[in-house]
């Protein structure tokens, strides 16, 4: 089998997908609720909803506040209990709405029932795009960007194919590889409409080896159903899901600097964010729920979970055992790019693909040492970039020079850190950098 | 479950690479060499590995406990490493003052007064060796004969190295290959050090960027002088497996932190060893030129840093 991947850099965690064999159960719907109106990239969505109200699963609670923003609906049915600012995964508070649980009554316009409809030619593009609008779909593989917004394309622009980024290269998580499986014929068929809405008539799903069950099922599926559909190996290498490193393996397209994808014909959506188009325009449903995969070393059942947007972290750790007696650090996403959390009161959100519970012994950064110009950063810089150069510039608060030499094209994918002997905080000094060069040039492009 | 929860920025994972293991697996790379200098030298390289290795470690003590009042690095090997690179360039007659001497220059001076580990412009085995060859070169130039004198130490019977212009062109090219010369105690065994630059490549902590250009440029460029010349002191062949152009190539050049960071940079670094060494061999004053072509080139590594950097991803279109 011929295997694709990116050019440069790149490195190779152990993947440890512990928990690839244990298929989706519906986690229980909890007893409360708190669903933030900050859960995607853009401007927060507008509250529409006041303590008191009645809601069911699926109603609306937060508007979309703009062109980069996205709908916010209720999760289940019951009671507004409060409104208030509630901390989340990042550490910041952002504004949120409490719902006590009541029943489980979902909105009348939702199609709950599990038959699979085909049938995309029912709808136009503009109707494909505006309901994955109303539903509030946003990018589920972490970085939540309005799925919208991705598929209204400039008129200058022109798309030449969907990719389908099933590469889930982060180790542990394996919530991707559980929909491949188990949600195969919605998530091609959520492809088609993303097909349909950008206006193209080929699609790639790009699916890492270490998932060879999913890349021969939906290889079968493909040949016999969707022969427009095009199923991808890639070799095993993290950052593979990166938007721009899956379109270089997949098309041999490289985005240039500071470009978009779509500046090279390129689509790229999520697995998972295929089967909430499916859903929100097939069946009706908002993205109310998504998979989480609960997992760790000491994990007693590491599982994958289906879980309503809002729920605590807390009862998804009780759920598989609760939480070990070695746990040192609590990451919300992935060991590679995650957040590692302080409190477990925080609620699922729409980019929540994972919880990990580290040991005390995988919980802390080794020794620090000096930098023996290993070169190994440099090598592992998926993006060409000199990172142990750019972390003295952010170091030395040397923005100028940070600038000067691309800061702003890191994706923060930490495989300096990874690679370096020396356990320097590379990333830690670059991000740095990258977020007060990102505020000069904010400000240079407001003066003009 | 204790109620702390670690928190910090991400990456949560680690790479199994840490300073002492790189440095732990280079000294493993070398051993194959070190085993072959015993069967030849003997006596005198095992005498003056220790030594050399002794007073590199505890110069580094001193330095870090007594001058600067630091915890010390000794268990990272990087001053392991240093005394065995510095032996390895030296005869395996030589007096242990001598071998002193290096050491205190190679890790006081070269290494410790720019700031450690990390921090050193230039490799600090080879100050040690070079500042030796300039203040001791009757010492430094004369080699045990190998086999004959494994018993002795500092009365060992000396010969020629097949470097020297003499001696250019008669040596046996399977002898050399094979450490059948005289020579540096660790830098006879062709075959050995290219043993350990494999498993130092297959473990990748090196990249073949460093030796590869070495190699070829002093190939070629030898080949070139030879077919001009046809002197048979400059076939390519005796230019690299003689001498200390594969100690050098595989172990010297390679050092981290003297050798540029760029996959490009690297390359540049290797074809102006190659070409000094070429130069420093057949037209200047000393027979062996790998010691200063390296130096020479550390010299200009944050020239080459801050000139070639690696191509970008989506750079080119």
């Amino acid at each position: 089998m011929e295997l694709k991947t990116f050019s440069m850099g790149g490195v190779h965690p152990a993947d440890k997908k512990l928990s690839a064999g244990s298929p989706i159960q519906a986690f229980p719907v909890p007893a409360q609720v708190t669903i933030p109106c900050a859960m995607h990239i853009g401007a927060p969505a507008e509250i529409v909803v006041a303590k008191g109200d009645k809601v069911k699963v699926g109603t609306l609670i937060a508007k979309a506040n703009g062109f980069v923003s996205a709908n916010i609906h209720s999760s289940v049915s019951g009671t507004v209990f409060k409104i208030e600012p509630v901390a989340d995964a990042s550490g910041y508070t952002k504004m949120a709405v409490v719902i006590n649980v009541e029943g489980d009554e979902w909105e009348e316009t939702i199609d709950r029932t599990p038959d699979i409809n085909a049938n995309v030619d029912a709808y136009s593009p503009e109707e494909i795009i505006n309901l994955v609008h109303e539903a509030g779909v946003v990018g589920m593989g972490g970085a939540t960007f309005p799925t919208k917004v991705k598929l209204s394309i400039p008129l200058e622009k022109k798309a030449e194919a969907v990719l389908i980024n099933a590469v889930e290269c982060e180790p542990y998580l394996t919530a991707d590889h559980r929909v491949l499986l188990e949600k195969a014929d919605e998530m091609l068929i959520g492809t088609r409409l993303l097909m349909k809405a950008v206006k193209v008539e080929r699609a790639y799903v790009g699916i890492e080896q270490n998932k060879m069950d999913a890349i021969e099922k939906l290889t079968a599926l493909c040949a016999s159903k969707y022969p427009d559909i095009t199923i991808v190996p890639l070799k095993l290498r993290y950052p593979q899901g990166s938007e721009k490193h899956l379109i270089k393996a997949i098309m041999g397209k490289e985005v240039p600097s500071g470009r978009l994808p779509i500046d090279v014909g390129a689509v790229v959506d999520n697995a998972g964010t295929a089967v909430a188009v499916y859903e929100a325009v097939m069946k009706k449903k908002p993205l109310i729920e998504r998979v989480v995969t609960v997992t760790g070393d000491s994990v007693k059942n590491p599982s994958n979970f289906m879980v309503r947007i809002g729920t605590p972290i807390q009862a998804l750790i009780e759920a598989v055992g609760g939480l070990p007696e070695d746990t040192g650090k609590i990451i919300s996403g992935g060991p590679m790019m995650g957040k590692a959390i302080t409190r477990t009161d925080i609620p699922v959100a729409k980019g929540t693909s994972g919880v990990l519970m580290l040991p005390e012994s995988l919980a802390h950064r080794g020794p620090l040492a000096n930098c023996i110009r290993c070169g190994k950063c440099v090598d592992a810089c998926p993006m060409g970039l000199e990172p142990y150069l750019l972390a003295i510039y952010g170091k030395n608060k040397n923005f100028e020079e940070s600038e000067a030499n691309h800061v702003t094209d890191c994706i923060e994918c930490g495989c300096c850190v990874f690679s370096c002997p020396s356990n320097r905080p590379i990333l830690d000094f670059v991000r740095f950098g990258k977020q007060n060069v990102m505020k000069i040039i904010r400000a240079r492009s407001a003066k003009k | 479950m204790s109620n702390l929860l670690t928190i910090s920025p991400s990456p949560h994972a680690k790479g199994k690479d840490t300073v002492q293991n790189l440095m732990w697996s280079v000294i493993l790379a070398l051993v194959p060499a070190f085993l072959f200098s015993l069967y030849m030298f003997g006596i005198g390289a095992l005498v003056t590995t220790l030594v050399s290795v002794g007073f590199c470690m505890l110069f580094e003590w001193i330095v870090t406990k007594i001058f600067l009042h630091e915890q010390h690095h000794l268990r990272d090997g990087s001053a392991i490493l240093t005394g065995i690179l510095l032996a390895f360039n030296l005869p395996s007659n030589i007096s242990p003052f001598i071998v002193m001497v290096g050491a205190a220059v190679a890790i006081g001076v070269a290494k410790m007064s720019f700031g450690g580990l990390g921090m050193n412009l230039f490799n600090p085995a080879l100050v040690g060796r070079v500042f030796l060859l300039i203040s001791f070169p009757t010492q430094m130039t004369s080699w045990p004969v190998p086999i004959e004198s494994r018993l002795q130490y500092l009365d060992a019977v000396t010969g020629a190295t097949p470097m020297s212009h003499d001696m250019l062109g008669k040596a046996d090219i399977m002898d050399m290959l094979f450490g059948m010369t005289g020579g540096s105690l660790g830098e006879v065994a062709a075959i050995a050090l290219i043993l350990g630059g494999v498993y130092l490549l297959w473990r990748r902590i090196i990249t073949w960027h460093i030796p590869v250009s070495i190699i070829a440029t002093v190939a070629i460029f030898s080949l070139i002088v030879w077919l001009v010349t046809g002197d048979a002191g400059h076939n390519p062949v005796y230019q690299l497996i003689g001498g200390g152009l594969m100690l050098g190539a595989i172990f010297m050049a390679t050092d981290y932190v003297t050798s540029p960071m760029s996959s490009k940079g690297k390359l540049i670094y290797g074809v102006g060893i190659g070409v000094l060494t070429v130069l420093i061999r057949f037209w200047a004053s000393y027979p062996e030129g790998m010691s200063f072509a390296i130096l020479l080139m550390n010299a200009v590594t944050p020239l080459i840093n801050k000139k070639f950097k690696p191509t970008r991803f989506g750079e080119s279109k």
